[in-house]
């Protein structure tokens, strides 16, 4: 059998990139659809894009802008009126344990 | 009457309306009639609003009593594709994990609706977060096909097309990132169309790929779907990627729509074509042959890179959908998983709980191709093959006012055909795909249907922010032909 | 232990907000503390369907800091997103820029002490949205607040080219001086409009070979002694470890320590095993921006003399002392108002005498600038002028300052009133002279004998003339005529 483009072990480091708890028979489809889409994709490689600029965006145009003129935001109950859990007037999320994110 | 009502198309209606033969409230109700009547069947909405609705339609009708002047719409009963932000009811993306969302803003399509003064009647089905093309990832309900209830009605705008082929409203908003109006409306028999990318604004539209998505019309006819467009394109300083006016012409697509056109040059790529089944093939050669018969030249051309798009396509589709479903975590709003051990596991219980498997297996596909050591591999090569597309496209339209190909390989497939196959399923998507990469318009229009009855879209496929010659080349099919007026017999 | 030779390295990341009346990409006024959440949209909140446009204003003051910091500004500069889980990012990605930031290549010069400068490297500057803010409550949870959320950030990197703490804390004032200049920031540390990331090691000496120390990273840091501290600290605590363990960075992982301000220590944070994904790629919901020269020249236009400048031309033009002028530049209006009463005629070590020793000191009371304490900048040469003609003395132009501050008055007219006029008179200080003289025969005559009495006795004679005038005789003339008489 001709081995697999992603492997179970790569599945289960972009299920935690994605944050995405994935049972385990999931880890098992998608290592097994992904591949197949991922070799599907390889496809890409029997063009010659050398010379070939990326293209992020089909639109014709830059430098679109906003004047810094303030406007009204929501205010705290409706920003907080989907919050799955709130605490006064903030977001609730259990503790934070580890230092900034970014 | 319920009948005759309901078989107008928007411009009817909205003339009939206007001018006090027919009232917006006798049409709201057929509607709502039909709703209770179909929609058990069909499957088409995840939420209807029939107070608010026929309360905005008396509302219309007094206007139009005292004289008052009202929108382009005014009174006409339409339906938003569940995937645009309402201030009103939910805004769900056929999604658990935004199930009891309520949105405190309106998308601009949707302003832009009611300013127009048209009745929105509820909010149709889709594929979650628009990722499908049979609307059987919806994690909240299924829609079938109105014309054969085994069928899918394609997607991801699914609930939108089978809800205007039902009669279940007069027309619909969908949106379109790798075919999910064009497809349901050729799955459908109805009109679909996709703008250029820029042309309607994204603001209040759940994105899925960002540099792909546009709203657009799903409608019974061609010039029904320039009413439409008319009124939801524009400029929105809301949306950095709406194009500006002075950059592209503004849109009036309806006041030329019946101007013939001199000399039309239509692009096959035959090729290309031969991929579809062979009744799709007959009916699209047919169909071309009309404008044949019009006095059209009909140019075989080349696109060699077109057989690349899927596969560019699902890179960067998914890669773009990866980063705009981050948001939902179970944080700020949306399901959040019930006693997390941790806050790491309200992201990946939330979203493990709240995402169905096709919106997993996309989000995984596109983290993979961004991640590092993959980027330069999928991302960027994608990137680079769009504009290989793209280069395709500005070649052919060098020398040819548009290009016509079908919409999709085969007829509406039967429910749960490809579901167990993703990438069958993706394939599915071989002629939509391109526009959205090129950002360039394209419509389906009805132009017949195979020897099981099902409907076959022609695809017209125009130069960026040639939406106005698009119409009028779709509407000189419409002309000859009747076939828009088919529709489906619903059984229950 | 043997004493080591080491070198301390350091580069830092700096975050500085920009004092737009909105956010980055909302209209959002930027808050600071309002209510909780209470400054949030749609938009700055991440919701479904959403998109940002970008403030103008936010670029243009960025620009313009990238130009004092002598970087190239790019001609194509776009968005990218930078993607990581956190509660505080609503979007769970940043909007920022990665491989065509606005600007890169520059320096800064920093002042060291003795007058001297340095140069350090500034590897790229460009802007992003910052994140809203976590609380870590003592409860079993923790709370979020989005009202920072989208609150325009300017990310500085500068080159690994400081070499010791002070260097380090002299970048960060000198960068807060910069950004006030410019009035792009308010550059308020209590504030958070301010923080710095240092990235530490040393290169130690042993046995004629070179050792790096595995780079450590200080995260968010808000005070410069909290930067000056933390680098301290580190130094020490790195050649701890490498008589430890000998690690390098080699051997070793770059890691992320936070500092604790109570017990002035940093901390581990987390190991850096595997560095972070960010899967950055173009933020497709924004279109590229493109700078033409004539934008960039408006730009620039906006600049003002930068403050290091302006104190090194404060030593040479008007010979200032390094410190006096390092006192004047600290801030801008302080510097203008300075400038403004040297132009009006004063003469500049007085008007610097003036302002450092009073007015800064008034100020200071007052919780104000020297400009917002109702004084014109001419006001100021006057006063000037009369302690150098003579008409007041020194001590009496404290008085006269204060009093100009209470009573909005001149000062020629606040000197008469307060009959602070020096009396420089001959004639009449002669009279008093010989009153004087004739009073004190014997310090006359120690006087006239000379050697240290002498001087001791001239001082005395001084004084009780200053004291029949009531502090008014002008001593210079007094000693003048003191020596003619007793010659
Ligand atoms: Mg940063
Ligand atoms: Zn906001």
């Amino acid at each position: 059998m001709m081995a697999k483009r992603i492997d179970e072990a790569q599945v289960r480091k972009v299920a935690k990139l994605s944050r995405l708890a994935l049972t385990e028979a999931e880890v098992e489809e998608f290592t097994e659809q992904l591949s197949a889409i991922l070799d599907y994709a390889e496809k890409m490689n029997e063009l010659d894009t050398e010379n070939v600029e990326p293209l992020a965006h089909c639109l014709p145009i830059n430098n679109v802008f906003r004047d810094d003129c303030i406007k009204e935001s929501l205010g705290t109950e409706k920003t907080l009126a989907n919050a799955p859990q709130r605490d006064g007037e903030f977001f609730k999320v259990p503790k934070i344990l580890d230092g900034s994110g970014g | 009457m319920q009948d005759e009502l309901l078989n107008m198309d928007c411009r009817q209606l909205r003339d009939g309306i206007a001018s006090g033969r027919v009232k917006s409230v006798a049409a709201t109700e057929a509607v709502f009639k039909a709703i209770e009547k179909y929609e058990g069947a069909i499957g088409a909405y995840i939420s209807t609003f029939k107070k608010q609705a026929i309360s905005k339609a008396e509302e219309i009708d007094k206007k139009i009593a005292s004289g008052e002047t009202v929108g382009e719409l005014a009174g006409v009963p339409v339906a938003v594709k569940d995937i645009m932000c309402t201030s009103f009811g939910t805004t769900t993306c056929a999604s658990k994990i935004l199930e009891s969302f309520h949105a405190p803003y309106n998308a601009t399509a949707v302003e832009k609706l009611a300013a127009a003064d048209a009745v929105i009647v509820g909010k149709t089905n889709m594929d979650e977060f628009a990722m499908g093309s049979s609307t059987e990832n919806s994690g909240l309900k299924q829609t079938v096909n109105p014309w054969d209830k085994s069928r899918v009605p394609g997607g991801s705008s699914g609930g939108s097309a089978a809800a205007v082929a039902g009669r279940l409203c007069y027309a619909a908003l969908g949106s379109d990132t790798g075919g999910s109006i064009r497809q349901p409306a050729s799955f459908c028999g109805v009109v679909g169309l996709k703008p250029t990318y820029g042309r309607v604004s994204r603001f209040g539209l759940v994105a899925f790929g960002s540099s792909l998505d546009q709203i657009g019309p799903l409608t019974r006819t061609v010039g029904d779907c320039a009413l439409l467009l008319n009124v939801i394109a524009g400029h929105d300083p809301a949306d950095s990627t709406s194009i500006d006016e002075k950059t592209a012409p503004v849109c009036d697509c309806l006041g030329k729509l019946d101007e013939p056109i001199e000399g039309l040059k239509i692009a096959v790529v035959p090729e290309f074509n031969a991929g579809a089944e062979s009744g799709v093939q007959k009916v699209i050669a047919k169909a071309i042959d009309v404008y044949k018969r019009l006095g059209a030249e009909v140019i075989e051309v080349d696109m060699p890179h077109l057989d690349y798009a899927i596969a560019a396509y699902y890179v960067i589709a998914t890669a773009e959908a990866s980063s705009n479903l981050a948001r939902y975590d179970g944080v700020h709003y949306g399901h959040r998983t019930e006693e997390p051990a941790d806050y790491i596991e309200v992201y990946s219980k939330s979203r493990a709980e709240g995402f169905g498997k096709e919106v997993k297996r996309r989000i995984m596909l596109g983290t993979y191709a961004l991640s590092s050591g993959y980027y330069d591999a999928y991302y960027l090569k994608a990137l680079k093959v769009r504009n290989l597309i793209r280069g395709d496209f500005a070649k052919v339209f060098e020398r040819c006012d548009c290009i016509m190909m079908p919409v999709a390989p085969t007829t509406a497939f039967k429910i749960g055909e490809k579901i167990d196959d993703p990438l069958a399923m993706y394939l599915s998507d071989v002629y939509t795909i391109a526009a959205n990469l090129a950002g360039i318009p394209a419509i389906s229009v009805p132009c017949g249907f195979d020897e099981k009855k099902l409907p076959i879209g022609l695809q017209i496929l125009a130069p960026a922010f040639g939406e106005e010659k698009l119409l009028r080349t779709a509407r000189i099919y419409e002309r000859e032909t009747d076939w828009h007026k088919e529709k489906p017999r619903i059984s229950n | 232990m043997a004493e080591l030779d080491y070198k301390v390295v350091v580069g830092l990341e700096i975050h500085v907000h920009l004092c737009t009346k909105t956010k980055m990409f909302c209209g959002c006024a930027l808050s600071f503390g309002e209510e909780a959440n209470s400054r949030v949209c749609p938009v700055c909140l991440g919701m479904p369907g959403v998109l940002p446009v970008m403030n103008k204003q936010a670029l243009e003051y960025a620009i313009m800091v990238a130009m004092a910091l002598n970087c190239e500004i790019a001609e194509f500069t776009k968005w990218d997103r930078k993607s990581y889980y956190y509660p505080d990012l609503p979007k769970n990605y940043q909007i920022s820029q990665y491989d065509l930031p606005l600007s890169a290549n520059g320096f800064i010069e920093i002042p060291l002490e003795g007058g001297k400068t340095k140069r350090i490297g500034i590897i790229r500057a460009h802007l992003e949205e910052d994140a809203g803010k976590n609380v870590h409550s003592e409860a079993n949870f923790s709370q979020v607040d989005l009202n920072r959320a989208g609150t325009p950030l300017l990310e500085i990197v500068t080159c690994p080219d400081m070499n010791s703490a002070s260097e380090v804390r002299a970048l960060a004032v000198e960068l807060q001086r910069i950004v006030r200049y410019l009035g792009v920031s308010e550059g308020d540390m209590q504030k958070g409009h301010m923080r710095f990331e240092p990235n530490i090691n040393l290169i130690i000496t042993k046995n004629g070979a070179e050792y790096k120390t595995p780079i450590a990273e200080v995260k968010n840091l808000n005070s410069f002694r909290a930067l000056e501290r933390s680098v301290e600290y580190e130094v020490q605590r790195q050649l701890d470890e490498f008589a430890e363990t000998g690690k390098t960075i080699e051997t070793g992982n770059k890691t992320t320590r936070g500092w604790v301000d109570e017990r002035e220590v940093t901390v581990l944070q987390r190991k850096k095993e595997e560095a972070p994904d960010y899967r950055y790629f173009p933020e497709p919901d924004l279109v590229p921006v493109k700078l033409t020269k004539e934008w960039l020249a408006e730009i620039r236009g906006h600049l003002c003399e930068l403050p290091i400048n302006k104190q090194i031309r404060y030593v040479t033009e008007y010979k200032l002392s390094d410190y006096d002028a390092g006192v004047l530049t600290a801030e801008r209006f302080t510097a203008e108002f300075f400038e403004q009463s040297v132009a009006a005629g004063g003469e500049p070590k007085r008007v610097c005498n003036l302002l450092t020793q009073t007015g800064l000191k008034i100020a200071k009371e007052r919780g104000c600038g020297v400009c917002d304490l109702g004084i014109k900048a001419e006001s100021l040469s006057e006063l000037s002028k009369i302690v150098e003609s003579g008409t007041v003395s020194s001590s009496a132009a404290v008085s006269i300052f204060e009093a100009m501050v209470e009573t909005g008055k001149e000062p020629d007219i606040l000197a008469e009133e307060l009959n602070l006029i020096q009396k420089s008179d001959a004639g009449e200080l002669e009279l008093i002279v010989e009153h004087v003289l004739a009073d004190n025969a014997k310090a006359v005559k120690d006087v006239k004998i000379g050697g240290k009495k002498s001087k001791k006795a001239h001082g005395f004679l001084l004084g009780q003339v200053m004291q029949k005038t009531r502090g008014q005789a002008n001593p210079k003339v007094v000693s003048e005529i003191l020596d003619k008489k007793l010659g």
